[in-house]
């Protein structure tokens, strides 16, 4: 969906608090769902949840939206969440495009990447796009939707839980008042007010390193392109990386150590000259935003406690080479939003939640993983790893083995939750990635005259899709799949047709053809073979022929009816 | 399988350049020598298992005495 609305300038925006009716009531209010932290994470579950039909409270303890610079790469998957949640080509449109990552050592350059090698994706490996204009566009979208209230200046102060469920208690202008909830989503940030409410904590290391962060606004032709640095002639012995935002505001950061004042660095008489030594005393430049920053890798131990469910920053944290942190904390929301829908509609057990768990702790790890690795070379921890560092760069030039070994950070890719007791296992054999539990991949399709994409066919729903083959349906083949729609968590339905093939006894928007093959390529297909798909667009069984039996076995298995507890391994 | 038999063809030889490579460096060079060295080295033999077998086997008897660098995070 395109929205034609104009941007505001979300950093200036304030929302005013308005007394909820909630706040006069003689007992206290019970929600269904209650979310904390309206950032990307709270926003993104919000509307997940919303637009599932589900009637959902947002509170957030400030009145404005993010302002100066934080996240700015969002990533291919997470924009794929976006179009499903209705907003992704507004976020495309307004940011800068970019597959390409360049690692310079000295000034000579020694490692490039492309993050999308192989192409005919609806979406780019990553768009940069500051954090405040992601927030103003799921902001206006959340406001489309008639059943999720948003509450500024309302503050968690008090929260207890039972069995049964939550009693919170909010401080705003006008006082206190208590709210009840079923369920809490504590998608709080980094300081999260709900974990210390709770008594919970989140551990890991911090490294010994400070980097400065300046965004600056200047007219300039890089290419748009990420450049990483390192120990280049402009800032020895240190790492700088650039990276352009929108509106003509750049993103550099200056690796600075860990004897560097914070307080004295982000001084403008600091600054300049550092900036100025990168891009030359002729540029003319405006410093929109200086911080000083040092980076922690730590998570909670679990992210569902009761009835009370982390996401985002509150539950982990990484360090930013990678673009691991918004990133994650939106495939939190697309992993949660859809179990915890079907549990308050009664169509899943409770326990389906203890997969959102540990689906996203293995996330996480993955994510602290890469960053930490990637830390540890930007930031070598002892002598020996600083002369290995060295080293590499050194054999970089020309040692093509070395070049894969430079770590400037590893891009953000979705997890594939292999080991997730909500897949059903291959009994076929299969080529490519699209495994149980992987996120799905996308390729063009055509759906009647209208050029379009695979997977913004998919998602928000169950989706059964048959690779069909050249001939007729059979009416008890198509009786059979047209069954799926009608168990009690409906599947929708989906025919991939060779290029060319258009079935003339079906309705033709479940019908796309696969105009370049890739559909069938990328997800190794033969005629009869059925991927089934989870709401957040990852796979979950796939069979070389269509067994409507089998479908709804797995269906059940993906909706936490099957398979007892959850596995404690 | 980490191989810890002799396999050098003329072990007095290599051991000899090997020395020899480090001849007048600064020990901040020789480290740095020595690090590109076991990359070469570890890229040619290419299965990580051997050369995880190969880091434990340099690694054994050593007690670390260093303190750990990283700080512990709580919030």
């Amino acid at each position: 969906m395109t929205s034609s609305a104009a941007d505001a300038d979300y950093q200036a925006l304030v929302f005013d608090y308005a007394r909820s009716g909630d706040q006069d009531a003689t007992a206290p209010v019970r929600h269904r769902v209650i979310i904390v932290g309206a950032g990307p994470v709270g926003l993104a579950t919000a509307i997940d949840l919303a637009q599932q039909g589900i009637t959902t409270l947002l509170l957030d303890d400030d009145d404005r939206l993010s302002t100066g610079s934080r996240a700015i790469c969002f990533a291919k998957r997470t924009l794929e969440i976006f179009d499903r949640l209705g907003c992704g080509h507004r976020m495309v449109d307004k940011g800068v495009t970019w597959n390409l990552g360049k690692v310079f050592f000295h000034d000579e350059p020694v490692y490039s990447f492309n993050l999308l090698p192989e192409g005919r994706h609806g979406h780019p490996a990553f768009i940069n796009l500051q954090q405040y204009y992601v927030e103003g566009y799921l902001l206006e979208r959340a406001k489309q939707l008639s059943n999720l209230e948003i509450r500024w200046k309302n503050k968690i102060a008090a929260l207890t839980q039972t069995d049964a469920g939550i009693a919170l208690g909010v401080e705003t202008p006008e006082g206190s008042y208590t709210l009840h909830c079923d369920w809490l989503v504590a998608a709080d940030g980094a300081r999260s007010a709900v974990r210390g409410l709770l008594g919970l904590t989140s551990e890991g290391q911090t490294f010994r390193d400070r980097f400065l962060i300046a965004d600056v606004r200047m007219d300039a032709d890089f290419p748009t392109e990420r450049w990483f640095w390192f120990d280049p002639p402009f800032h020895p012995n240190q790492s700088v990386l650039l990276h352009q935002q929108p509106d003509g505001v750049w993103r550099i950061d200056f690796q600075l150590g860990w004897d560097a004042d914070p307080v004295a660095e982000r001084q403008p008489d600091r600054v300049i000259p550092r900036v100025q030594a990168l891009l030359g005393r002729e540029t003319r430049f405006d410093l929109e935003w200086v911080s000083v920053y040092t980076f922690a890798c730590l998570r909670m131990d679990k992210f569902l406690h009761g009835r009370v469910l982390f996401a985002g920053d509150s539950a982990h944290g990484v360090s930013p080479f990678g673009a691991r942190g918004a990133n994650s904390g939106v495939q939190d929301a697309d992993n949660l939003a859809w179990k915890l829908g079907l549990v308050l509609k009664g169509l899943a057990p409770q326990t389906l939640l203890d997969t959102y768990d540990s689906e996203r702790v293995y996330a996480a790890d993955e994510n602290i993983l890469n960053s930490t690795r990637s830390t540890d070379f930007i930031t070598p921890k002892n002598e020996a790893s600083r002369a290995f560092r060295d080293a590499t760069l050194q054999l970089a030039k020309d040692c093509s083995f070395a070049r894969r070994l430079v770590n400037s950070g590893r891009l953000s890719i979705p997890s594939t939750y292999a080991d997730s007791p909500l897949n059903t296992q291959d009994t076929d054999d299969y080529a490519g990635d699209m495994v149980p539990g992987a996120p799905a991949t996308d390729a063009p399709v055509r759906i009647g005259e209208q050029d379009t994409w695979f997977l913004r066919q998919t998602g928000n729903a169950f989706t059964g899709i048959y690779f069909a083959d050249g001939k007729e349906l059979s009416v008890e083949r198509w009786k059979a799949l047209r069954s799926l729609s009608e168990s009690p968590t409906p599947v929708s339905l989906l025919l991939v047709v060779a290029n060319g093939l258009r079935s003339k006894n079906t309705d033709s928007a479940n019908i796309l053809e696969d105009v370049e093959g890739l559909v069938a390529k990328r997800y190794d297909a033969k005629p009869g073979t059925f991927y089934l798909l989870r709401p957040d667009q990852h796979v979950c069984a796939r069979w070389r022929s269509f067994d409507a039996d089998a479908v709804h076995s797995a269906l059940k298995r993906a909706t936490g009816h099957l398979g007892g507890s959850r596995a404690q391994h | 399988m980490l191989n810890t038999e002799l396999n050098i063809s003329a072990p007095d030889e290599f051991y000899e350049a090997l020395v020899d490579i480090h001849r007048f460096l600064t020990p901040e060079q020789s480290k740095l020598v020595n690090a590109k060295l076991i990359l070469l080295l570890a890229n040619h033999v290419g299965d990580l298992a051997v050369l995880r077998a190969a880091m434990d086997k340099a690694r054994e008897g050593v007690t670390p005495l260093a303190q750990d660098p990283t700080l512990r995070a709580v919030t």
